[in-house]
């Protein structure tokens, strides 16, 4: 028993980088701007917050200079996406090739230092027996996680914001046409999601691992990509699926443990492949994808070039 | 203010002046960043982009490293002419070098059998067809199941990577190695042959070179080629034409899966000669931009690949003179992707100055 919630507290830990970052890309994909350059916004913010943490010796700035990372990394695709109207793909590989040589290259100085583990739990509520290991013995931003994904709801479906936000990604000429700025909303849009990747990206040095090796990453932001399409653009999925790949990731761990003799390489690639599946699963029905696409997601809009 | 304003018809000179601007502002941005280093930019650019290429040994290096980027870069040019976006060339590489390892691994056992040339020629082949197979799985998925294949081909560079680990950890570890992850070193009957002595630069650059004059050929005078291409530019008009966009993805993965296949087996068969859980520094994503700083033209990709092949020269340059990391490379490579990106709008748009 104690076993069992140590191991859905880790594949909540585990889920936590994955679910802040999705929410984050849900967000622009909704208002119609692909951005794949996740995984290397949240490499150099990986980076940002672990060299701030390490030096300053407080976690909480770590965070807030992932963010800031995580938005400036935003803008800079928002520069080009939006402004020059670029391929969204191209820029946003571009995007995560630029942030992949970044980290490495502010990193090299900082590889095998590691941060001491930092406070962790609510409280009290850590103390019941089973749930509290489970689910209150983890650190604040697995609850920040949480309350962004209930804040996410509420914006989307029930505030007016949320609405213009979803005409934006649905029909970008009408919202234009009713007098909306698109392309402001857009990179609103864009930083918010800068700044959660950048957190997730953060969480991932300053808590997670928490050390620095080159490539920290290992392919989660474009698993967190791959968790929209799964979640088909809707925040409470996006919780469960981010859930659903922290147990696989953690599963690897448990294999191990219990001695189940499989190489640890091929159990590593459980995640990558876990990911692959379900996005066949989720595709195979090319309507159901395109019923709940955001429909301009990708193309570039330019105002007052129609 | 500048105002981007629409061109009636999109700029062909622009298109070729692109590169040339954003290499020129690469060069820009990058003495500004010795510079924020607190190094003099002159020098940090005379060791970047002049060093490596100073004699005649240095340039043999250069060519050395542009081979698997031209490779890689010939199948993607052809993918994203379809607009099929394999970002995965990575991973259909380390699938080629190891299907191509394991091919000269099991020949190489010390007792008399094939001659090396035919064991080369068989570890080639066994490149391409892994590379391809990998690719393969990418084009299946996209096909049957209509999963994205920017992901799918991502992922499985990933798992070709911990495969490729796995490799090296077990079957293809070196019994008399120390426990070292890696292969045993092929004996020299089983390496590719070099071009002159004294120099690494091995045969497989001829091969890139005739590869990319026959890509030149596929892309502009054969109807398949051409088929690819109206199918990437005006699907809805390939799809009139009868042109089958299924067999536009099978083609187009194959071959950059095949490519950066043989790119694999050379770099294994080549300059690395034996094994390791590390076969590339990242060539297949390198390998992106050299496809697009070619404009996604077979004889282009080998500017692109001497570019990039540069940089990676460069880095290892400002590591040992200037004391920098030498991941300096994969700035580089990003600031000049960003800035082509950013000069290919002046293609669709011009810049008018407005009050």
């Amino acid at each position: 028993m104690e076993n069992f919630a140590a191991l859905i507290a880790a594949s909540i830990n585990s889920g936590t980088p994955l679910l802040i970052a999705a929410l984050g890309l849900l967000i622009n994909e909704r208002a119609g701007v692909l951005n794949l350059g996740a995984e290397g916004m949240m490499l150099v913010a990986a980076i940002t917050g672990f060299a701030i943490a390490h030096q300053t010796h407080m976690p909480w700035l770590g965070f807030v200079a992932g963010a800031i990372a995580g938005m400036l990394m935003a803008t800079l695709f928002a520069w080009l996406a939006l402004v020059l109207v670029t391929n969204q793909v191209a820029t946003g590989l571009a995007l995560s090739i630029f942030g992949a040589g970044l980290s490495a290259f502010i990193g090299q100085s900082f590889v095998g230092q590691s941060l001491p583990a930092g406070p962790h739990g609510i409280p009290l509520l850590s103390d019941i027996p089973f749930l509290g290991k489970a689910l209150f013995d983890q650190h604040m931003a697995v609850y920040f996680g949480l309350l962004l994904c209930g804040g996410i709801i509420w914006f989307l479906y029930r505030s007016r914001a949320g609405l213009v936000l979803r005409a934006v990604g649905e029909s970008p000429e009408s919202a234009h046409a009713l007098g909306y700025p698109v392309r402001k909303i857009r990179y609103l849009a864009l930083l918010f999601s800068g700044a959660c990747c950048g957190i997730a990206g953060a969480y991932l040095s300053v808590v997670y691992t928490p050390m620095w090796v080159e490539g920290l990453v290992a392919g989660r932001g474009w698993i967190a990509l791959a968790l929209t399409t799964f979640a088909t653009w809707r925040p409470a999925r996006v919780l469960l699926g981010a859930l659903l790949f922290g147990s696989v990731t953690i599963l690897q761990f448990h294999f191990q443990a219990i001695g189940i003799a499989i190489p640890s390489e091929i159990l590593s690639m459980l995640p990558y492949l876990a990911t692959i599946i379900v996005l066949v699963l989720i595709s195979r029905n090319p309507d159901w994808i395109r019923l709940n696409m955001p429909a301009s997601l990708g193309k570039p809009f330019r105002p007052g070039s129609a | 203010m500048l105002k981007l304003e629409l061109r009636a018809a999109s700029s062909r000179s622009m298109a070729y002046l692109s590169p040339v601007l954003a290499l020129l502002l690469t060069i820009f941005f990058g003495a500004l960043l010795f510079m924020a280093l607190g190094k003099n930019p002159l020098t940090g650019l005379q060791v970047f982009l002049i060093e490596p290429i100073r004699s005649k040994a240095a340039i043999a290096e250069l060519l050395l490293k542009t081979t698997p980027l031209v490779l890689c870069a010939l199948g993607l040019s052809v993918c994203y002419r379809a607009n099929v976006w394999n970002i995965g060339a990575e991973g259909q590489l380390i699938a080629g070098g190891l299907a191509a390892g394991s091919t000269i691994l099991f020949f190489d056992t010390g007792t008399p059998g094939l001659s090396g040339g035919m064991v080369l020629l068989l570890a080639s082949c066994a490149g391409v067809v892994g590379g391809a197979l990998w690719a393969s799985i990418t084009a299946l998925l996209r096909d049957r199941f209509n999963a994205n294949e920017i992901l799918v081909s991502l992922m499985l560079t990933y798992i070709a990577q911990l495969l490729l680990m796995y490799a090296v950890n077990g079957p293809l570890k070196d019994p008399n190695g120390m426990n070292f992850p890696q292969s045993k070193v092929f004996s020299s009957d089983y390496l590719l042959p070099h071009l002159f002595s004294g120099s690494r630069l091995h045969i497989g650059f001829i091969v890139m070179l005739v590869a990319s004059g026959l890509m030149a050929v596929f892309v502009y005078r054969s109807f398949a080629g051409y088929r690819l291409t109206v199918g990437g530019l005006a699907p809805l008009a390939a799809r009139y034409a009868g042109f089958s966009s299924r067999r536009a993805l099978w083609t187009s993965l194959l071959i950059s899966g095949g490519f950066a296949g043989m790119a694999g087996a050379f770099e294994v068969a080549g300059p690395i000669g034996q094994v390791l859980p590390s076969i590339s520094p990242g060539y297949g994503f390198a390998a992106i931009i050299v496809a697009f700083i070619g404009r996604l033209n077979p004889i282009g990709t080998i500017f692109g690949g001497l570019v990039l092949s540069l940089f990676y020269l460069g880095g290892e340059m400002a590591q040992s003179r200037l004391g920098l990391p030498s991941a300096i490379t994969g700035l580089f490579q990003g600031m000049l992707l960003f800035l082509l990106l950013a000069c290919d709008t002046l293609i669709n748009y011009r810049l008018r100055w407005q009050k």
